[in-house]
């Protein structure tokens, strides 16, 4: 007698399983198959060409009514499945109850709903199934602005889809980089370079807290208050496994539906297969594995002997024209070992994570030719020790037994090009070293190889090393840090000169070799960043010093100082009240510095938003005694008390201070304004001190008195305090373009020379428009760092995580 | 093994650390860029430099006070300087960071 099997969900899994258990048995079930929605299987990896227009419905099902009819199975489709009885091993959908011998769930997975005010308004719509990609194109037919909510997969092919259609598209994703799970931050970067190329706004860390609208979507509000107009908003954050059905009938349920390695639920007679269940703790999500599985399920029914084991995984995107792929692990860890290529004129990343002998890991951007030949060596544990040298370069370079990386250049065609950005070949650079360019200079200015962006440097070294032989020295260039070959004036310059706005543009398009940088040019390029483009850039405080992170000095005990500023060293008998009250609440001790400023040492950090709330109360804020920025403006009391006084420079401090206050220079800054050449101020040991005279005031730059001491030199004489104002602004606004990071003022004039300084501030057009530029900065980051964190929000990061200590003892 | 729940990975900053108090010393639990914890004892061996307050790179920490830099898998000093910090198991699930603290909690009943 025939057994009954009953199938719940007509997807691509169960799918699988009926083609293969009609070839195998063809008569041994009389088949029942239930879908919600109201058709048959259809291709869903290709609803993001049917979504673009690339592809029609027709194309894409893989299961027309022919086949249903021809393999003479029951089809209940547009009728959802009420209730499992395993007692009585029915099935109840909405139209009638059907016994099984066997039943098979294939429920699929359930798009993840943020649960944010807003979710259920008409215009909000996930990215699952027809339905949703039929509403998405309809939706687009209007026009308007789209907001793709998740940088995953799906929801960068929703935005490439929507975009194509012709909407203004903006991806929000809550991580730092796209597609976090299958790519590092360098392809996450390249991706969205390319994204905005097409016109697609890419919105990372940003957190939606609400969709906002009447009757209908019409904005999205993120965490930060943004507020984005929408007139279509997908949902695309993830997908969770769709449960409900085995939950109700008692199976045992994690995450998904727990299956041993033949597809059985904790009941024998119930299968599952697909995106609903869960083997050994791990969900399936993509084809390949379900297609594996439905094998097996098709062998368990026919009683026949087969295992699902998992398989190493790859990932690409279907987005016309961005090319990536992913692979196996690429996480670091002990003993890992990452090979980095980049190649910043095609666009290119390439990543592979070896361990052992082993390649374990690879992301590709931009080429992924050879990913498959990749994704076979990880997939086959294939020992890679012969060809590791050469391994990223790929297959075409093995066989060679090139143990030599030198040899790898040796062997380049002579047409190979070496300079993407002059488009120099390999024979023009041998030929220009054969005659008579013998250094990296030489070749440079013969060939321009190496001239623009100078990532192709070591491979023209190396060229020269083939080449030369023992004759050529490697050089030995001054580089930021061990992940750059770059000095700290090439990567400003290439910063400036190839507008690159984030951290990971610098680290892709300037080659860096690791991944993240290190605690040498993290601070560094934070700095150049901010300084060159405070509009587009976000200071990111985790590659600051803690310092400037904390906004206190840290001390050696692990406690901090706190420095409120005084203009100028200008107090009040409030504001000291408001001191001596805090260093007393707080246990501080209390200590005048030499910037005319009181220092309280040994604040908790626990206690340092408290301490800033009680100060900020009293009116002041930070004195940023911490930074590399502006520090103290030291003044005498002039002619407002002073006998020998021949202007306010008290009050000319007051307004540098409150003119400079707040910005990030490339080390700190110090200035001094004294009323007479008897100099109280000390002026002229400051970073810029000026001397007020009776015919006006004379700047002096580049003073010190640290590890070494300098008197300033004299920039300037100028007639009025508006003037002393604005140069001195411009003078700052110089050294923060220009200077490298950590040289004091002294030191960054000693290399630029004080003549070059002066020949452009002499400029009044080039000097208001370092003002301008200056104010610009200022108009982001005058802000008082301590207010912002005495927020009750903000304040709760300066906690810890967690406290055992608190616990009471057993 | 006692899991213990700790926060949300989403309160850790990227690349940055919190700090864990308990009767055997404080802990910094670290997150990288790559979304992945670890957590290891908060003091530099070299002068007790507070290692939450360092900057996280790949998975290292270079300490804020001497620039020691700490492999955060092996808790090994990296380079010229030699030393080692404690590290402890700790894993992320649905999201919660989980540190497994039987180790601390022994020391303390010691």
């Amino acid at each position: 007698m025939k057994q009954k099997l009953v199938v719940i969900g007509a997807g691509m899994a169960s799918g699988r399983v009926l083609e293969h258990l009609r070839d195998r048995a063809p008569d041994q079930y009389d088949i029942t198959l239930f879908n919600a929605e109201p058709r048959g299987n259809y291709n869903r990896i290709m609803l993001s060409p049917l979504l673009s227009g690339e592809k029609t419905y027709a194309e894409i099902v893989t299961h027309d009514d022919d086949w249903y009819a021809d393999k003479a199975i029951t089809c209940r489709f547009g009728e959802h499945v009420v209730g499992i009885d395993r007692e009585a091993k029915t099935v109840t959908g909405q139209n009638g109850t059907v016994g099984y011998d066997k039943l098979l769930i294939a429920t699929g997975s359930a798009p993840f709903i943020i649960p944010v005010p807003g979710k259920d308004l008409p215009g909000v719509i996930s990215y699952r199934d027809l339905d949703d990609t039929n509403a998405m194109v309809e939706a687009s037919a209007k026009g308007g602005k789209a907001v793709v909510i998740g940088g995953g997969l799906l929801g960068l092919e929703a935005a490439a889809g929507l975009a194509l259609r012709g909407m203004e598209v903006t991806v929000l994703h809550l991580m730092g980089h796209l597609m976090e799970r299958q790519l590092d931050e360098a392809a996450g970067y390249l991706l969205k370079k390319d994204l905005e190329k097409r016109g697609i706004t890419v919105l990372t860390k940003a957190a939606t807290k609400a969709i906002l609208g009447e009757d209908h979507v019409e904005a999205v509000l993120l965490e930060d208050g943004t507020v984005l107009d929408a007139d279509l908003v997908v949902m695309a954050v993830g997908i969770r496994p769709e449960t409900r059905l085995a939950n109700d009938a008692h199976l045992d349920v994690a995450r998904g539906i727990e299956v041993n390695a033949q597809m059985m639920t904790s009941d024998p007679d119930v299968l599952a297969v697909g995106e609903c269940v869960e083997l050994d703790g791990q969900l399936f999500g993509l084809v390949a594995p379900l297609y594996d599985q439905a094998k097996v399920v098709a062998a368990t029914l026919t009683g026949e002997e087969a295992a699902f084991v998992p398989k190493e995984l790859s990932t690409k995107l279907k987005v016309t024209g961005c090319d990536l792929f992913s692979a196996g692990d690429f996480a670091e860890g002990e003993g890992r070992e990452d090979v980095v290529f980049r190649d910043p004129s095609r666009g290119v990343y390439k990543r592979l994570v070896i361990e052992g002998n082993k390649l374990v890991g690879a992301v590709m951007y931009g080429d992924t030719a050879d990913s498959n030949w990749f994704f076979g060596l990880i997939k086959d544990g294939t020992d890679i020790a012969e060809m590791r040298e050469t391994l990223i370069f790929g297959p075409a370079y093995q066989g060679g037994g090139q143990a030599d990386p030198l040899s790898a250049v040796a062997a380049l065609p002579p047409e190979a090009e070496i300079c993407g950005c002059n488009g120099i070949c390999k024979s023009t650079i041998v030929n220009a070293i054969e005659g008579g360019a013998t250094d990296l200079g030489a070749v440079k200015a013969t060939t321009k190889a190496s001239a623009s962006c100078g990532t192709c440097t070591g491979l023209v070294e190396q060229l020269l090393q083939v080449t030369l032989g023992d004759g050529f020295e490697m050089p030995t260039a001054q580089p930021v840090c061990g992940c750059t070959d770059l000095s700290h004036e090439d990567v400003r310059r290439l910063i400036k000169s190839q507008e690159l706005k984030s951290q990971e543009a610098v680290w892709q398009e300037l080659g860096w070799k690791t991944v993240n940088g290190c605690h040498t040019c993290r601070p560094a390029v934070n700095f150049y960043l901010l300084a060159d483009w405070p509009l587009d850039y976000t200071d990111d405080p985790q590659s600051r010093f803690v310092n400037e992170r904390n906004h206190a000095n840290i001390q050696k005990d692990g406690t901090y100082s706190v420095m409120p500023r005084m203009w100028g060293g200008m107090t009040t008998p409030q504001e000291l009240v408001a001191i001596a009250q805090a260093a007393e609440k707080y246990g501080a001790t209390v200590k005048v510095t030499g910037g005319q400023r009181i220092d309280l040492l040994g604040v908790k950090k626990e206690d340092l938003p408290a301490i800033w709330a009680d100060l900020n109360a009293a009116g002041m804020v930070s004195g940023h005694a911490y930074t590399k920025g502006l520090r103290t403006v030291k003044t005498c009391v002039g002619s407002d008390w002073c006998r020998f006084g021949t202007q306010d420079s008290t009050g000319l401090g007051i307004k540098l201070e409150k003119r400079l206050w707040g910005s990030w220079t490339p080390h700190k800054v110090k200035l001094g304004v004294s009323g007479c050449p008897r100099n109280c101020a000390e002026a002229t040991c400051k970073d810029i001190g000026i001397v007020c005279v009776d015919s006006g005031y004379q700047i002096g730059v580049g003073g010190a008195a640290g590890m070494d001491v300098k008197e300033v030199e004299r920039l300037v004489d100028v007639p009025t305090e508006e003037e002393a104002i604005e140069w001195t602004v411009a003078f700052v606004q110089l050294y923060r373009e220009n200077a490298k990071y950590l040289d004091r003022a002294y030191k960054w004039l000693a290399k630029v020379g004080l003549d070059w300084v002066q020949e452009v501030l002499a400029d009044p057009a080039e000097r208001a428009a370092l003002v301008d530029r200056f104010d610009l900065s200022q108009s982001v980051y005058q802000t008082d760092p301590w207010a912002e964190r005495a927020r009750p929000e903000v304040a709760q990061s300066f906690q810890p995580l967690a406290d055992f200590t608190l616990e009471a003892a057993e | 093994m006692t899991w213990t729940d700790i926060g949300a990975v989403t309160d850790v900053p990227l690349r940055g650390a919190r700090l864990v108090k308990t009767h055997a010393g404080c802990i910094a639990v670290f997150r990288t860029a790559e979304d992945e914890v670890f957590a290891a004892s908060n003091a530099c061996p070299h002068k007790q430099g507070p290692l939450s307050e360092g900057i996280v790179h790949g998975q290292k920490v270079t300490c804020p006070l001497h620039n020691w830099v700490f492999d955060l898998n092996t808790g090994e000093a990296q380079g010229a300087d030699e030393g080692r910090i404690a590290v402890y198991p700790v894993r992320i699930e649905a999201g919660r960071i989980l540190l497994e603290i039987s180790a601390l909690q022994n020391r303390s009943a010691a």
